[in-house]
């Protein structure tokens, strides 16, 4: 990505630092590690541990939140304070820790199923909300833990111990659900491409506010294969958009593919010989109007998927708004004296 | 023109119009100058759902009941001896509560033959002669209030919207009320719009002159000042002195109030109540549901707050699971289920008590919750605090239970010393409890069983927990049966533990030979206790006792109800307290059970107790 790492991290002004120098180590707990061998999530686990110790948090001050399923699991795994919900639920019981402990770093592992069918509304509303979140949501587009049922990501026809003659539901694209829930940062990344997976979540660690991150991961037991296309060396630069901030959007091989305005507001692939360079779209992770970021997340189809930072935009947080409203009133009004409460309104008095 | 003075010992006024004619303000504005003159009183709001249903129908009635005496009152009362009605829907839908020689006040302007046959009157009940057996106040408010605002730079439609100030001031010369109160209100209510606080000062003060001259009215009442304990008192509402006490609680606890809560009724004005304290450190939350208001109160939790969620039976059924959590992660939270008419929506703003099984029952596997009743609109404060303080000493969820009545419904409150209040502080968990410094999350403090409260942020306690089995001690994730046997019996024992730590149930009983005992819990305190009064001023003997822990019951329930030949019970359901007494106590009690969506009447439920006296 194009954007330098960034050095300081807005959204952790307030969390308690460490002197102390940090590994991945220190992130691990003595608990078993029991995802199924060669599930993604080891490598995102990996990818977490490994980039934790960059922020030079105190390891106290960060805590995981997660709901039900096999992502959610998470928690147990990490050495910092966690709780492991109920399906769904996570990002609200978050928006309470995070409203009341600004003191804390909040992130929020959740699942496809998780977050987008038994939690959508929860998701929906921590993002229009902008809590100081960040929500890791594991799209393996199947229900791992209640052994392989069809999830909202799930393409249409997915043939699925619920859907012996196809799923006819019309899959979320959870990229353009969180743009329209008027989220402030949305980003994709991929489980095995740690190096992309590490950088995503450091920009979405510096964003303040609430975040979204996409991470494609394989369940190798129910849908195996199913981001293989963006895996695979054969395949992945044809089929991967990676979008890089201020700049034209290119990718290929060769590099000799990109993207362009289409007709009536939506994006189009183009050979860049054919229309050349001037003709491709320049990235704008930071536009306030959302709609190219929208336009760009119309563009996953099973040949291509864009991946990278679809938007990253400043707006007040609500946990930020909420402790201003109290600093405010006590301002205005002084420190509630609980006496002079109680006292208020009409009173009479007997001797 | 000096007119006669008669003293009552005590006075029911109903004031009922249709939604839009401002009856609730009205009888509050009554009640305050009541409360200021010092009766003591009880006041029952009786409204509709929708918010403005058709003009004129019987649907859209909506009523204010006040009871106020020269003594001790715990009833809003069972039938009235005025009846002001601003309409004909108002005389028809209140009038079969009437005694004979009853007053009535009717507005005449609106008895219309629209307005009679809006409601079915084939003729006018004013002109029939079926209105006979009561005195019959018929005058044109409406008109009358017009001409007195006439000069006033306000619309006709403005002038005829005051006419129930003008009511007001006619009801306030009546029964001697003090004036400054209600003109003082009027004057900030309308601060902005000049010309209507003239009109409805003005329409007031008319009503009260009116009054004073009129040869309608012959008579003036007095009810003199209740003898009440020494002290500063206020009016207040259930839900108003429930938000009070969780603001008390979290000043005596030191920890910040979290509440997590979304709109419902009768719940919502305590979230409305809270969300004005914010220079007490009060968060308000409204979450996009009701399980995301538990939710984020557990979070909160969770970072050490004191959690609060607000709802009624609806919102408990939504809030179940995460109940369940809480439970399971055995931190502080309560729950307020403000009880409303059931099953579903039922009747949102109609009073019931049927939601205590849910509390107790209703969530999967073993999963026990103290659950704390207020039983008066005052009491609501002190069980606020009760609520939380076995929430924070037991880091448990909590029910407390009001209901419809209680949280609209006021009396006379003696305002608390502040300084006097339980000291709710909680210590946190500072230090590793394993034995090779680790922490151990699930290591119990021996009397309580409480766990140690580790908040984030506390270096070397950090820890994971959550809605999976834990093993004992250590916290971590365990299937193992015998482990899982003993925290299922830990938690249980944990909660029947609070049995020791809460006062042991008081009996009623002046003579000391009652053979019958009438138990209650929740908001039937008021009725229970003047149905007692009353049996027991016909000359028979009763005893009264009421359970404000329904879980557990205090250590001494079984052996008071064993003392009796007979238990009474009556609640506002189906015998639901009955059915726990008789599983808990092999107690044969009976149920006196009736779900209108109304407090008991004192005398219904006197005649009940009388049968059951003569029955042993």
């Amino acid at each position: 990505m194009s954007e330098a790492t960034p050095r300081t991290y807005p959204a952790l002004a307030l969390v308690p630092k460490t002197d102390a120098t940090q590994t991945a180590k220190d992130f691990k707990t003595d608990q078993e590690v029991r995802w199924c061998p060669g599930c993604g999530d080891y490598a995102i686990l990996a990818a977490v541990q490994g980039f934790l110790p960059e922020l030079g948090l105190r390891r106290e001050n960060i805590v995981f939140v997660s709901g039900i399923g096999c992502s959610s699991r998470f928690p147990y795994y990490m050495n910092t304070y966690g709780m492991h919900s109920i399906h769904g639920r996570a990002p609200a019981i978050a928006t309470g820790l995070a409203c009341t402990r600004p003191d804390l770093s909040v992130w929020v592992v959740t699942g496809d199923g998780d977050a987008l069918s038994i939690g959508g509304n929860h998701l929906i509303h921590a993002l229009r909300r902008n809590v100081n979140l960040k929500i890791l949501l594991f799209n393996n587009r199947i229900y791992g833990l209640t052994k392989g049922q069809y999830s909202p990501t799930s393409e249409q026809g997915k043939i699925t111990k619920s859907t012996p003659f196809g799923s006819l539901d019309t899959p979320f694209n959870p990229i353009s659900l969180a743009l329209g829930a008027e989220a402030t940062f949305v980003a994709r990344t991929i489980d095995s491409d740690r190096k992309h997976l590490t950088e995503v979540l450091r920009q979405a660690a510096a964003h303040q506010g609430a975040a979204l991150v996409e991470i494609y991961q394989n369940c190798n037991i129910f849908n195996d294969g199913a981001f293989d296309n963006l895996k695979n060396p054969a395949t992945r630069d044809d089929a991967t958009i990676r979008l890089e901030h201020g700049q034209p959007i290119r990718f290929g091989k060769d590099l000799d593919k990109g993207v362009a305005r289409g007709a009536g507001g939506s994006l189009r692939i183009v050979d860049v010989a054919e229309v050349g360079e001037d003709a491709l779209l320049v990235h704008d992770a930071h536009a306030t109007d959302p709609a190219q970021a929208f336009a760009l997340s119309r563009l996953s189809t099973p040949t291509h998927t864009p991946i990278g930072v679809f938007r990253s935009v400043t707006r007040p947080t609500y946990d930020a708004l909420m402790t201003e409203q109290l600093e405010r009133a006590v301002a205005a009004q002084g420190e509630g004296d609980l006496g002079e409460l109680l006292r208020g309104g009409d009173t009479w008095t007997i001797k | 023109m000096t007119k006669q003075v008669q003293q009552l010992d005590r006075v029911i006024i109903r004031f009922a119009g249709d939604s839009g004619d401002g009856m609730q303000l009205t009888g509050s504005r009554f009640t305050s100058e009541t409360a200021a003159f010092g009766n003591d009183l009880s006041t029952l709001p009786d409204f509709p759902a929708e918010i403005r249903a058709p003009a004129g129908t019987l649907p859209g009635v909506s009523a204010f009941q006040l009871h106020f005496a020269d003594h001790e009152i715990t009833t809003p009362g069972d039938a009235p001896n005025v009846l002001v009605a601003m309409n004909p829907a108002a005389l028809k839908a209140n009038l079969k509560d009437l005694p004979p020689g009853a007053d009535i006040i009717v507005n005449t302007d609106e008895f219309t033959k629209r307005n009679l046959a809006k409601v079915g009157y084939e003729s006018n009940p004013l002109e029939d002669g079926s209105l006979d057996r009561y005195q019959v106040h018929a005058l044109p408010l409406t008109s009358m209030t017009v001409d007195a605002l006439e000069g006033l730079d306000i619309s006709k439609k403005d002038a005829e919207r005051a006419k129930n100030m003008f009511a007001l001031g006619l009801l306030s010369w009546l029964y001697s009320r003090p004036t400054e109160g209600t003109i003082e209100f009027l004057r900030r209510r309308f601060a902005k719009k000049p010309a209507i606080m003239e009109a409805n000062i003005k329409a007031f003060q008319a009503g009260w002159s009116f009054g004073e001259t009129t040869e309608a009215f012959s008579v003036q009442y007095e009810v003199k000042p209740a003898p009440m304990p020494a002290g500063t008192y206020r009016n207040i509402t259930g839900n108003l002195a429930l938000a009070y006490g969780l603001i008390a609680a979290s000043r005596r606890s030191g920890l910040p109030l979290f509440l997590g809560s979304y709109p419902i009724t009768p719940a919502s004005d305590i979230l409305h109540e809270l969300s004005k304290h914010k220079n007490f450190g009060v968060r308000t939350f409204q979450a996009e549901d009701e399980i995301a208001g538990i939710g984020a109160a557990l979070g909160a939790a969770f970072g050490g707050a004191l959690a609060v969620t607000t709802t009624s039976g609806p919102g408990v059924a939504l809030k179940t699971e995460t109940i369940g959590l809480a439970v399971a992660l055995e931190l502080p939270l309560v729950i307020c289920d403000i009880q409303r008419g059931g099953p579903s929506t039922g009747l949102p703003t109609k009073t019931e008590q049927a939601d205590l099984l849910q509390a107790m029952f209703g969530r999967n596997g073993e999963a026990p919750a103290p659950i704390v009743a207020a039983r008066s609109p005052g009491d609501c404060f002190d069980a606020a605090l009760e609520a939380c303080r076995i929430a924070l000493k037991y880091r448990t969820p909590v029910f407390l239970l009001s209901d419809g009545y209680l949280a609209n419904g006021s009396e006379p409150w003696r305002i608390p010393d502040p300084d006097a209040l339980p000291d709710l502080r909680v210590e946190f968990a500072t230090e590793p409890n394993g034995p090779n410094g680790e922490f151990w999350p699930y290591l119990r403090d021996p009397q309580t069983l409480a766990r140690p409260w580790a908040v984030p942020g506390t270096p070397g306690l950090e820890h994971r927990i959550g809605g999976l089995e834990k093993a004992d001690r250590t916290g971590t994730v365990s299937y193992d049966p015998d482990n899982h046997d003993l925290m299922v019996r830990t938690r249980a024992a944990k909660i029947e533990g609070i049995a020791r730590d809460i006062p042991p149930l008081e009996v009623e009983d002046p003579t000391g030979d009652a053979r019958v005992l009438v138990l209650g819990w929740g908001s039937t305190y008021g009725p229970i206790g003047a149905a007692c009064r009353a049996v027991r001023d016909a000359g028979f003997t009763v005893a009264q006792a009421h359970l404000r822990h329904l879980n557990p019951f205090p250590a001494n329930t079984g052996e008071v109800l064993r003392r009796y030949d007979k238990v009474l019970i009556p609640e506002m359901n189906l015998g639901q307290l009955a059915l726990l007494v008789r599983a808990k106590y092999l107690v044969d009690a009976i149920g006196y059970n009736r779900v209108r969506g109304l407090p008991f009447k004192a005398v219904e439920l006197a005649e009940a107790i009388q049968e059951v006296i003569k029955s042993v």
